[in-house]
């Protein structure tokens, strides 16, 4: 087969458009093999869209989920820490949204029977936000919110 | 090869406390550098916590974890000198692997 100039130039452009495609993490060459990365859930905008992709219906309200050692205010919003501890029985997962960030999911936890229904992490808030636990316990979901002002935004530069 | 975790992990009462500190720049793809062009995202996607080759903890994040992400939990058992292995892969598909014993 002959190779002119101009397939080479075509392969060498696919190459370099699925590197960022990768880069941009819309091509996950490894991650899927180890752990399945919910990328509709973390794309979606808002509860409804992230429900959808998590496969859900409207989450109720709970007084079961408690934010710990979660701050009202943060200083710094690119450090924010989050606590939260799920008290329904049969919890499954555990995930932290921010309502104003470009994207509201930030983490998502799966409980395995065993552990408790209790994670503590550090996020970035934007700006001023109610952020919700979202717990799925025995097939169904479950929210509480909590608003944390933020003194100094954590995204842009 | 990004740094080494560090990992804490301690018995409490009748359940094990695991507390880990990544080191991961958790670029957010929202950021510009100073020319404007905005800086790639990178962040860990996925985390999994194994206890003696048991998962404890799987979790999944965007790009809102703070830099130098910080993760703890809880889970029932667990004696001194069991193995607690936990591995991260981001987006760009790079993954680390530390692993400690229960102190």
């Amino acid at each position: 087969m002959s190779t002119t100039r101009r397939d080479v130039l075509k392969r060498g452009g696919g190459v370099t458009l699925l590197g960022l495609l990768a880069a941009a993490g819309w091509v996950t060459p490894e991650t899927a093999a180890a752990q399945a990365w919910n990328k509709n859930a973390f794309d979606a905008k808002t509860m409804d869209e992230t429900m959808k992709a998590l496969g859900g219906g409207a989450p109720a309200q709970s007084k079961d989920i408690a934010f710990v050692s979660t701050p009202d205010i943060a200083e710094n919003g690119a450090v924010v820490p989050v606590g939260v501890t799920s008290a329904i029985p049969k919890t499954e997962s555990i995930a932290i949204l921010i309502e104003k960030n470009p994207n509201m999911m930030a983490a998502a936890f799966d409980i395995p029977p065993g552990t408790d229904p209790s994670v503590s992490t550090r996020v970035k808030m934007g700006q001023s936000s109610n952020i919700y636990a979202l717990v799925k316990a025995d097939g169904k979901y479950y929210v509480a919110a909590k608003e944390i002002k933020v003194t100094l935004g954590g995204c842009g530069g | 090869m990004a740094d080494p975790m560090k990992i804490r992990a301690s018995v409490v009462g009748d359940s094990t406390e695991v507390k880990v500190l990544m080191s991961h720049e958790m670029e957010t793809g929202q950021r510009k550098d100073a020319a404007g062009k905005t800086i790639p995202a990178w962040f860990i996607q996925t985390v999994t916590v194994t206890h003696n080759g048991k998962a404890v903890l799987n979790a999944q994040w965007g790009p809102a974890v703070a830099k130098n992400p910080f993760l703890s939990f809880k889970f029932k058992g667990g004696a001194k000198g069991d193995k607690i292995q936990i591995t991260w892969v981001d987006n760009k598909g790079e993954k680390r692997t530390d692993e400690t014993a229960i102190g």
